[in-house]
């Protein structure tokens, strides 16, 4: 999460697009919400303004200047991979570059394909 | 004596959200936020800024369990921004000894406060039914809490909560048990389920408040003065912490891997310090607890190592066969010390149920071990049942099945000599007699270490008597493999310096156990990419400052360092250095308190 963040230009955790949560207690483990990379993703189906165009690989790419902010997204995202950054009002979009993966001390994080 | 009046005052950076302090009155149900650079400018964040505030916010001589007792939190400006620091700073005045009340805790809450866009926050005033605080970006709600209030176990009302609140993966969730509600003056608060404000009674000030809870999340961005310099050293302190093998014993076998070595070494102490080592040590080891026990690790937030360990504990159901509850049952150092091998019990499985029990009721684990060591050598010297109501209770060495009752005895307090106990140990002792098996500093409950002279020193000069003021204990054993000739005067002059440096690392609010990547020159990088631009000397300054400031207010509140006492104990029993000499401690003890000013110069 502070690596995403870091990635962007910023400390602290306005800019994540990877969460971490605890399953209901921390004695039952975490749970890591991030996207998966669709290669249909319903995230841009919703979208009224087209301000998410698929990505080449999967996922989306976000085109900031078309978005209005509505959330419509992080509806539609099943697994809860859309996050949201506060200070521009748009959806924090995961790029797939993989930083989060490197900061893992223990593994736990892989970029791959399918899966 | 060090004359440091001048501090050095530093530029914020525009838009960081530190210099916020939320201020919410309990009894008035309002709040508001003031911007105090002043603060943060000069005295850091964490322990620096929360000293200024408690100066501020608490009177002289106030009840610390009245609405006139402040709490405060601060973070500091790194949390957020560079790993491990995943500290909150706590500060009040302390139920249990009537001073200076500060304690130290990490889970979620260092980085949610800071997320929350504050840098502290001060509860005043008292609600007059249950309620718990809810605070997004800054705004603060109070929520009904009577449904909460008297629930047995403090993992349901972390439950309860997460469930009604938003943001997680974000949030603290702090709350207290039954101990903190019925003020039990060692009550603490836990956050995260695993993770606690232990020492001096927090739980009780919320208690007393009718505060059962605070939920803190938030999203605020943080800037830094130079990103790419920021990404450097981020790397560079990363690297040191995933590499350095000190961490990675922290991660592995977590803070009881010191149980073997300190019982090798005569300097763990068992059945309330009549001995300082366990037969039977291995078995509440960490080693042997890792191995047949471990079922999971865990991190405080933004930290790569991990060392909260917890044991799966797998017990049958007596009338049902194949059929068992597991629990998850955190453990550390602390509580296999104050409620293992204080009490004589080895066996791993009775011992986490206890460390279980201590958890769901909301104690100090630290406190109520030496608490139920005193008693048990009470009853046995028959003290106990002398006492005025003809208490008789039922504690052996070892029992825990008796133990655990005793810690409900502690929170019900159904009779004159539980109600004592749950003063703390020097009240009980100075009531009903034992006295000199009381093992109290400063009126706080003894740490883990009898490992020499510095562990006592630091103990009983420490501003909030704790063994990680000074590191007394680290100190000794730096002496011992060394082969030196410690003087009172070596002994204090580094204490101190010690202690004053670490009011740095508490201000920023880094782990202690990051101390030795967190040297001056990387604390003084790292403070420059947040603008934070202070010499070493400057530093060094402000730490002393610090300190100060603590024993100013501990003088205010009729601490008297000539008057602290000795428990006899500490010197009956050997340590790695033999028995211990009173004069050499007492004249240590002198040394270090005239190295304080008598009155803090008030810039
Ligand atoms: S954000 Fe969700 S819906 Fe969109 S591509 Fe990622 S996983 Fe699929
Ligand atoms: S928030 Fe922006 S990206 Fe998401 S659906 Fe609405 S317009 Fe599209
Ligand atoms: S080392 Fe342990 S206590 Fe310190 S920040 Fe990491 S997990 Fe928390």
């Amino acid at each position: 999460m502070f690596a995403c963040s870091r990635r962007f230009g910023s400390a602290g955790l306005g800019k994540t697009a990877i969460l971490i949560r605890s399953a209901g207690g921390i004695e039952r483990g975490f749970v890591v919400q991030v996207c998966r990379a669709c290669e249909d993703p319903p995230c841009a189906a919703v979208c009224p303004t087209d301000a998410l165009k698929l990505r080449s690989g999967g996922g989306v790419l976000l085109e900031a200047a078309r978005c209005i902010g509505c959330r419509l997204c992080v509806d539609a995202c099943t697994v809860d991979a859309v996050l949201w950054d506060d200070e521009s009002d748009k959806p924090m979009i995961c790029v797939h570059c993989g930083l989060c993966v490197q900061a893992c001390p223990y593994g736990v994080l892989e970029l791959s394909k399918g899966g | 004596m060090v004359c440091w009046n001048s501090l050095k005052v530093v530029e914020l950076v525009e838009g960081d959200p530190i210099k916020n302090v939320l201020y919410v009155d309990l009894t008035r149900r309002r709040y508001w936020i003031e911007e105090r650079n002043d603060l943060f400018q000069k005295y850091i964040g964490g322990s620096g800024v929360a000293i200024k505030l408690l100066l501020e916010e608490c009177r002289r001589g106030v009840d610390p369990l009245s609405p006139e007792n402040p709490i405060v939190f601060a973070v500091g400006p790194l949390n957020c921004v560079f790993p491990m620091a995943s500290k909150t700073v706590a500060m009040f005045k302390s139920p249990l000894t009537g001073n200076l009340g500060e304690s130290h805790a990490g889970g979620r809450s260092g980085i949610a406060l800071r997320s929350a866009g504050l840098g502290a926050l001060v509860i005043r005033g008292a609600s007059d039914t249950p309620i718990y605080l809810s605070i997004y970006d800054g705004k603060a709600s109070f929520r009904d809490a009577r449904v909460l209030w008297g629930m047995r176990s403090s993992y349901t009302v972390g439950r309860v909560i997460r469930e009604r609140e938003p943001k997680a993966g974000l949030r603290t969730i702090m709350r207290i048990g039954r101990a903190g509600e019925r003020m039990v003056r060692y009550a603490c608060v836990i956050t995260e389920t695993y993770r606690h404000f232990g020492r001096l009674g927090l739980g009780a000030v919320f208690g007393s408040k009718k505060l059962k809870a605070l939920a803190i999340a938030g999203t605020n961005n943080i800037k830094v003065k130079d990103i790419k310099a920021y990404k450097e050293l981020y790397q560079e302190i990363f690297k040191s912490e995933i590499t350095a093998p000190a961490l990675k014993k922290y991660h592995d076998i977590g803070t009881p891997m010191n149980v073997m070595p300190l019982n090798k070494l005569q300097a763990l102490p068992a059945y309330n310090l009549k001995s300082a080592s366990l037969d039977g040590a291995e078995q509440i080891s960490g080693e042997n607890l890792a191995r047949n026990y471990l079922g999971r690790r865990v991190a405080c937030g933004h930290c790569p190592v991990s060392c909260i360990h917890l044991a799966a504990l797998r017990e049958p159901y007596e009338k049902e066969p194949y059929f068992y509850k597991t629990t998850m049952i955190s453990y550390d150092y602390e509580p296999i010390y104050a409620l293992g091998s204080m009490l004589g019990i080895t066996s791993p499985e009775g011992l986490l149920k206890l460390i279980d029990e201590v958890e769901v009721a909301g104690l100090d684990a630290m406190s109520c071990g030496v608490a139920l060591a005193w008693a048990t050598e009470a009853v046995e010297k028959s003290v106990v049942s002398s006492g005025p109501d003809g208490t008789i209770v039922n504690l052996r060495w070892g029992d825990y099945n008796a133990y655990i009752k005793a810690v409900e005895y502690i929170v019900e307090q159904p009779n004159e000599f539980y109600k004592a106990l749950a003063h703390g140990v020097e009240y009980a002792a100075t009531k009903y007699g034992g006295l000199e098996y009381a093992l109290t500093f400063g009126g706080n409950e003894m740490p883990g270490y009898h490992t020499g002279p510095a562990a006592h020193i630091g103990y009983l000069t420490g501003a909030r008597h704790s063994h990680l003021d000074s590191a007394g204990y680290s100190l000794d054993q730096k002496i011992l493999a060394s082969k030196g000739e410690p003087t009172p005067t070596s002994v204090a002059n580094t204490l101190f310096e010690e202690e004053a440096w670490r009011q740095i690392l508490s201000s920023l609010v880094v782990c202690f156990f990051a101390r030795e990547i967190y040297k001056p020159e990387v604390v003084q990088k790292a403070l420059k990419v947040v603008g934070w631009d202070l010499s070493l000397e400057d530093m060094k300054k402000i730490g002393y400052e610090i300190l100060a400031l603590k024993h100013e207010f501990k003088r205010r509140e009729g601490f008297k360092a000539d008057a602290l006492r000795i428990p006899k104990r500490i010197l009956e029993t050997p340590t790695p250095f033999g028995r211990l000499d009173e004069a050499f401690i007492r004249d240590a003890v002198k040394e270090y308190f005239a190295r304080l000013p008598r009155s803090t110069n008030q810039p």
